[in-house]
C-alpha cells in the first residue's frame, strides 16, 4: 500500500516538475528546427537568391560590361527590350529548340539504356563485382573530362572514331563529326548519355535487387510471360527508384553545358547552340550582360518547372511507400 | 531396385532444363561483361594514353595497342624534365582544387547535416515549402548563377579568389547534402530521441550525442558527393576564376588547348591526376553508394 502510495506521489511530483519543463521543451520544439535551418537559409539567400534577383534586375536593363554608360540604366519603357530582342532572335529560338531536343533525347535514351542494363545486370550470376567496377569507371570522370575526351574521339583529323572507321574501310574520307549537321548534336548526345548511364544504372539495379522475389515466383507459377512480369510487376515496384534516378539526372542535366561548351562551343554557326552556351557567349564574348541575363532567366524558368514536377512526383511516391 | 529407373526418368528432363538455364546464365554473364567493357573502354583509353610515349599518340597510321608505357607525360606536366617542361602551373591547380573542395565540403556538410536533421525530425510551418525552395536553389544552372555572381563578387574583390569560389560551392552543395542527410536521419528510429528526451536530454544534446554518431556513414557519403561535385565543377569556376591564383583543374585543362592544336597527351596526364580522388572514393564507398542514394526515399 505504502509503496504504491509513494509511487503515485512521485508521479504527481514528476508532473509538477515536468510541467514547466515540458512547455519549455515545446517552445524549443518550434525554435530548434528553425535554428538548425537558419545557416542554410542565410547562405542560400546570399549566394543563390540575391544573385538571381540581381540577375532578374539586370535582365531589364541594357547592361553592357564594356560600356559604363549603359550600366544599370533602368527605365520602365525599355525594361522588356532584352526579352523583345530575344523573341526576334533566330539564334535564341534555335538554342531553345536544340536544348529541348537534346534534353528529350538524352534523358529518355539514358533512362532506357540504364533500365535495360540494370535488368541485364540483375540477372548476372557471376562477376557482379567486376561489372559494377567497370560501370563506375565513367562516373569518375568530370563532365569537363568527358567533353574533352569525346572532342578528341570525334576529332576530324586525329580522332579515334575516324581512325577506326577508316581502318575498317567503312568510310573512305575522314568525317568532320562535330561540324556536320546531325552528327554534331549526336556526338554531344553520345557523350552526355555515356556520362549519365552509370549512375542511373546503379540506382535502378539497387532497386531491382531489393524487390521481393516471391511476387516474381508467383507470377512465374501463374504463367505470366517475361515481358508482362516486367511491365506489370517490375516497373510499378521500381517507380520510387525511377523517380530518384530521374531527379539525380535532372540535377546533372545542366552540367551538359560543360560537354557542349568543350566539344563544339555551340558552333559551328550555332548548329549545336543551347540556352546555356548562348547565354555564356553573350556575356563572356559580347559582354552583353543584360541580354545574357534575360536569356538565363528563360532557362531558369524551364529548369525550375522541370525540377518542381519531379519533386512533386517524388513526394507523392514517398507517401505511398 | 525398381525405384532406380523411375528416379532416373524423372531426373533427366530436370537436368536438361537446368543445363539450358546454365547456358542462358553464361550467355547473360558474357553479354553483360561485353557491354560493360565497351562502356568502360573510352575511359580506359584516356588513362592508357597518359602513360604512352608521344611517338604513339596521334600518329598516322594509328597505333592501337600500347607498345611501351612511360611516365614522360607526368614528368613534363610537373616540370621534372627541364627539356620538356609544360609550363603549366599544375601545383597551383592542385592546391586550389584541393582547398576549394575541402572548404566547400566542410561548410556544406555541417550546414546540410543540420538542415537535414531539422527536416527529418521536426514538423514546422511551411515544412515542405521550405524544403522545396532549398531544393529548387539546386536547380539553378551554373551559368545563370555564375553571371550575376561574377558581377556581384567583383564589387567585393572576391573574383579570382579561392575562398570566394569555395563559398559559392558550399552554397551549391547544401541542398543535395540536406536531401541525403534527411534520408539518413529518417533511417534512425525516432524512439531513440524520444527516450533521450524522457531521460532529460535536450534537443541539441540528442542531435549531437545520439543521432549524429549514428549518421556518420551517411555524412561520409554526403561529404564525398559534395567534394567530388566541387572538385569537378567547371561552369562557375570558368566565370569566377581567371588566373593560376584561383583556377582549378577543370578550368586549367584549357591550358592544353591553343588556337589550332591540342596537347592531348598532356591533357590525359592531367585527367589522370583529376580522377584520383574519385578513384579513391569509389573504392571506399562502392557498396554504400547505392544504399545512401536509395534509402531515404523508399523507406522514408
Amino acid at each position: 500500500m505504502a509503496r504504491s502510495d509513494s509511487q503515485s506521489q512521485t508521479t504527481a511530483a514528476d508532473k509538477r516538475i515536468s510541467q514547466p519543463k515540458r512547455s519549455s521543451y515545446y517552445r524549443w520544439k518550434t525554435w530548434f528546427p528553425l535554428l538548425l535551418i537558419t545557416p542554410a537559409i542565410i547562405i542560400i539567400l546570399l549566394v543563390v537568391a540575391y544573385p538571381m534577383v540581381y540577375s532578374v534586375y539586370i535582365s531589364f536593363t541594357p547592361y553592357n560590361l564594356l560600356r559604363p554608360d549603359t550600366t544599370l540604366v533602368f527605365s520602365v519603357d525599355t525594361m522588356f527590350r532584352n526579352y523583345e530582342r530575344l523573341l526576334g532572335n533566330k539564334v535564341f529560338w534555335r538554342s531553345v529548340l536544340n536544348t529541348v531536343i537534346f534534353l528529350a533525347v538524352t534523358v529518355n535514351l539514358s533512362f532506357l539504356i540504364a533500365l535495360a542494363l540494370s535488368q541485364l545486370m540483375a540477372r548476372v550470376t557471376r562477376g557482379q563485382g567486376i561489372m559494377r567496377t567497370l560501370l563506375m569507371i565513367p562516373m569518375m570522370f568530370a563532365p569537363v573530362l568527358v567533353g574533352f575526351q569525346f572532342a578528341w574521339f570525334f576529332n576530324a583529323t586525329v580522332g579515334l572514331v575516324n581512325n577506326a572507321l577508316l581502318g575498317l574501310g567503312i568510310i573512305q574520307q575522314p568525317k568532320a563529326w562535330l561540324v556536320d549537321v546531325p552528327s554534331g548534336m549526336i556526338s554531344i548526345m553520345i557523350a552526355s548519355i555515356w556520362m549519365n548511364v552509370p549512375m542511373l544504372t546503379i540506382i535502378l539495379l539497387a532497386g531491382t535487387l531489393s524487390l521481393p522475389r516471391e511476387v516474381f515466383e508467383a507470377a512465374e507459377v501463374d504463367g505470366a510471360p517475361a515481358w508482362q512480369r516486367f511491365r506489370h510487376i517490375t516497373m510499378p515496384l521500381l517507380r520510387p527508384f525511377t523517380l530518384i534516378a530521374l531527379t539525380v539526372l535532372s540535377l546533372d542535366v545542366a552540367r551538359a553545358y560543360d560537354i557542349v561548351r568543350i566539344m563544339t562551343g555551340g558552333g559551328p554557326a550555332n548548329r549545336t547552340e543551347m540556352i546555356w552556351t548562348y547565354a555564356g557567349r553573350l556575356a563572356e564574348r559580347d559582354s552583353q550582360y543584360g541580354l545574357a541575363s534575360a536569356m538565363s532567366m528563360v532557362g531558369v524558368v524551364l529548369g525550375v518547372l522541370f525540377t518542381l514536377y519531379l519533386f512533386r512526383q517524388l513526394i507523392k511516391s514517398r507517401v505511398v511507400y | 531396385m525398381t525405384n532406380t529407373p523411375t528416379t532416373a526418368n524423372v531426373k533427366t528432363p530436370a537436368r536438361r532444363r537446368w543445363s539450358r538455364r546454365r547456358i542462358n546464365n553464361t550467355l547473360i554473364n558474357l553479354l553483360a561483361l561485353l557491354i560493360l567493357l565497351l562502356f568502360a573502354l573510352p575511359a580506359v583509353w584516356i588513362i592508357f594514353t597518359a602513360f604512352r610515349p608521344a611517338s604513339e599518340i596521334n600518329v598516322k597510321p594509328p597505333i592501337w595497342i600500347p607498345q611501351r608505357l612511360t611516365l614522360d607525360a607526368f614528368e613534363s606536366l610537373f616540370g621534372l624534365n627541364p627539356n620538356y617542361a609544360s609550363g603549366i602551373p599544375v601545383m597551383n591547380y592542385l592546391r586550389n582544387s584541393t582547398l576549394t573542395a575541402l572548404i566547400a565540403t566542410t561548410i556544406a556538410l555541417s550546414v546540410g547535416t543540420m538542415t537535414g536533421y531539422a527536416f527529418s525530425r521536426f514538423e514546422f510551418k511551411y515544412h515542405t515549402a521550405v524544403f522545396l525552395l532549398i531544393m529548387l536553389s539546386r536547380a539553378v544552372p551554373g551559368v545563370a548563377l555564375g553571371l550575376p555572381l561574377f558581377l556581384l563578387m567583383r564589387k567585393y574583390n572576391l573574383v579570382d579568389t579561392t575562398h570566394g569560389l569555395a563559398f559559392v560551392y558550399a552554397a551549391i552543395n547544401i541542398p543535395f547534402t540536406a536531401w541525403l542527410m534527411d534520408g539518413f536521419f529518417r533511417q534512425i528510429p525516432k524512439e531513440l530521441d524520444e527516450s533521450a528526451y524522457i531521460d532529460g536530454c535536450g534537443y541539441w544534446t540528442a542531435f549531437w550525442r545520439i543521432d549524429l554518431p549514428l549518421a556518420l556513414p551517411g555524412m561520409a557519403a554526403a561529404g564525398i558527393f559534395a567534394f567530388l561535385a566541387s572538385w569537378n565543377e567547371y561552369q562557375i569556376a570558368s566565370l569566377l576564376t581567371k588566373t593560376p591564383k584561383a583556377k582549378t583543374f577543370p578550368v586549367g585543362l584549357y591550358d592544353f588547348t591553343s588556337q589550332f592544336t591540342v596537347d592531348w597527351r598532356g591533357m590525359t596526364a592531367m585527367s589522370v591526376l583529376m580522377i584520383i580522388p574519385a578513384v579513391v572514393f569509389v573504392i571506399l564507398i562502392q557498396r554504400r553508394l547505392t544504399e545512401g542514394l536509395t534509402f531515404g526515399a523508399v523507406k522514408g
